[in-house]
């Protein structure tokens, strides 16, 4: 589980109630997106499903016998979305990929790692990248394939790398 | 069979309802009719057969006029006689000319039976000699539209559509009942036109406004001409601009009279509560107030709607939520909020219902001055199933 200090927030009751006045609601939004972000790099996950968040400790505080409706989640994610820190993986909205980095912040990381070890101008498979022994201790080891993917393309746009197919695996040739 | 005539099963005027029985059969003479189970009703002038429920339901059904009967006879069913009197026969007079068609044109016979399936009702039977003794068509002679009845004298007497064979009190009520309805539609109808009228009036009176307002606009002065022409049509008419006197509907004396008897009224009132009433408890210590001539809540809507044009100390507010209060014009919201935040950082959080019993007003006011206080920024909601709460707002106030 996550081992993150809860923000004084998380014990308020109407913090799970989205408020209706527009300036307190822009602080909590803020402090919810604070909050999911920190829990999920903690527990190093990426993705959420709002419809299994009833049982996640995030979104609902027993103590205080207080949750977040699924809703109100569906609000701060797309909140979130709209400063390009989640996008929602399917039309019905249900799943949502959370970059606690922005997928530029996730590209650099790559590429800086890539060009200290001094790997440009060879391949890498992506299992390498996420799995492999030489980059454990990275943050992005154990990266959710879809955003290494999605990351590497913003290099690519950037023309820094190059994504491949090659007998059933996926590689990426940097520059 | 001959003497019978199809007519309507209604009372004539003049015309009373006496009895009636079921499950009767007529013979024509010795032999069987058609016409078997079926009800009988005697009237002071007539007896009608018709087939079960037609005679309440005014429908076509047979009808003899008792001036046929000269006399009556009890005969007993069941072969050999036995078994109880189950027929009466009644000999009759010869068909008058001029009489309505009926069920049939000539019969050999000059009397007819009438067969009780339950047997001979005695009260019927004495009913109904009475009813041919007394001859009452003699006195009170029946006119109905084609055939004078015997013994003429011409009066109109048409009875109400579908009135039904019904005896004494509940009969007078349900023609005044119906009488009722009648006007009542009438009268409905006579204004559902006039409404079209206003509707298309009121579009006229906009057309004209627009294309005047465009004429004007392009041309300059040729429009004045133009809308007086206008006017002067509507005005021929006898609409005069439909449009501003329904939304003035309410300037009349009366509510300006009530308006300014209100804001006497409720100036010490509303400074005691706090200075903000719920039109409800306005209303009912209004007309606490007023004693005998109570008013209706639309009047006093009305009349407080024309609060601001006498210059009163108080007027008519409706919230986001749509309550509806009158309030008086020094009251503040941001002091209303003030207090109330105070109030829930005091008590760590409110419930409307919990602050009404604190602030001493009611539920309604109380939800109100949350929602200002929230609005203000000076709170903020908790909604669960535990109900609504309110909490300082510690978003905006904790770093």
């Amino acid at each position: 589980m996550a081992d993150i200090t809860w923000p004084w927030q998380y014990n308020f009751p109407p913090f799970f109630t989205i408020q209706p006045h527009s300036e307190t609601r822009q602080k909590q939004l803020a402090a919810w997106e604070e909050l999911i972000t920190e829990y999920l790099k903690s527990s190093k996950q990426y993705i959420i499903d709002i419809r299994e968040s009833q049982n996640t400790p995030l979104f609902s505080n027993p103590s205080i016998n207080r949750r977040l409706s699924q809703e109100a989640i569906l609000t701060i994610l797309e909140d979130m979305a709209r400063c390009g820190r989640a996008a929602p993986v399917d039309k019905s909205k249900s799943v949502w990929e959370v970059y606690w980095h922005s997928l530029d912040e996730w590209g650099n990381m790559i590429y800086s790692w890539v060009s200290a070890n001094g790997l440009n101008n060879s391949v890498c498979t992506l299992y390498e990248l996420r799995e492999g022994e030489t980059t454990e201790g990275e943050e992005f080891h154990g990266l959710d394939i879809n955003i290494l993917t999605k990351a590497l393309r913003t290099l690519e746009v950037k023309g820094k790398c190059e994504l491949m197919e090659f007998d059933d695996n996926q590689g990426v040739k940097f520059f | 069979m001959d003497r019978f005539e199809y007519m309507e099963a209604r009372l004539c005027e003049g015309e009373n309802y006496i009895k009636r029985d079921k499950n009767v059969k007529l013979y024509d003479g010795d032999d069987k009719t058609q016409y078997v189970d079926g009800e009988v009703v005697l009237t002071s002038h007539r007896l009608l057969w018709g087939k079960p429920g037609d005679i309440p339901k005014g429908l076509i059904c047979l009808s003899l006029y008792l001036y046929y009967v000269f006399c009556l006879e009890e005969e007993n069913g069941g072969v050999f006689g036995l078994g109880g009197p189950k027929r009466i026969i009644l000999h009759l007079g010869p068909a008058l000319p001029g009489k309505r068609p009926g069920p049939a044109v000539i019969s050999t016979y000059h009397f007819i039976k009438l067969s009780f399936k339950d047997g001979i009702d005695a009260a019927f039977y004495k009913a109904l000699s009475d009813a041919v003794a007394n001859k009452l068509w003699e006195r009170q002679p029946l006119e109905t539209n084609a055939f004078s009845s015997p013994t003429m004298s011409p009066r109109t007497s048409v009875s109400p559509i579908g009135a039904k064979i019904r005896s004494g009190i509940v009969g007078i009520e349900r023609s005044i009942e119906e009488q009722q309805k009648a006007t009542d539609e009438s009268i409905s109808v006579a204004f559902k036109d006039l409404k079209k009228l206003m509707e298309k009036a009121k579009d006229m009176v906009s057309i004209s406004k627009t294309i005047s307002t465009k004429i004007r606009e392009k041309q300059g002065d040729i429009s004045e001409d133009d809308t007086v022409r206008f006017k002067s049509y509507l005005m021929s008419l006898g609409i005069d601009d439909p449009v501003t006197r329904d939304a003035f509907r309410s300037d009349s004396d009366y509510y300006v009279g009530l308006a300014q008897q209100i804001s006497d009224m409720m100036v010490a009132v509303l400074m005691d509560t706090g200075g903000i009433m719920s039109l409800a408890d306005v209303w009912c210590r209004v007309n606490r107030a007023r004693g005998l001539e109570l008013i209706s809540p639309e009047d006093l809507l009305n009349a407080c709607k024309l609060l601001p044009t006498i210059d009163a100390p108080m007027c008519l507010r409706k919230f986001p939520s749509g309550a509806c209060v009158l309030q008086l014009n020094s009251h503040r919201d941001e002091e209303v909020a003030k207090t109330t935040s105070q109030l829930i950082e005091e008590n760590g959080s409110l419930t409307p219902i919990k602050l009404s019993q604190i602030e001493n007003v009611s539920v309604l006011l109380a939800r109100e001055r949350l929602f200002t206080t929230e609005r203000l920024g000076l709170a903020c909601r908790d909604e669960s199933i535990e109900g609504l709460a309110f909490y300082p707002n510690l978003f905006l106030s904790k770093v």
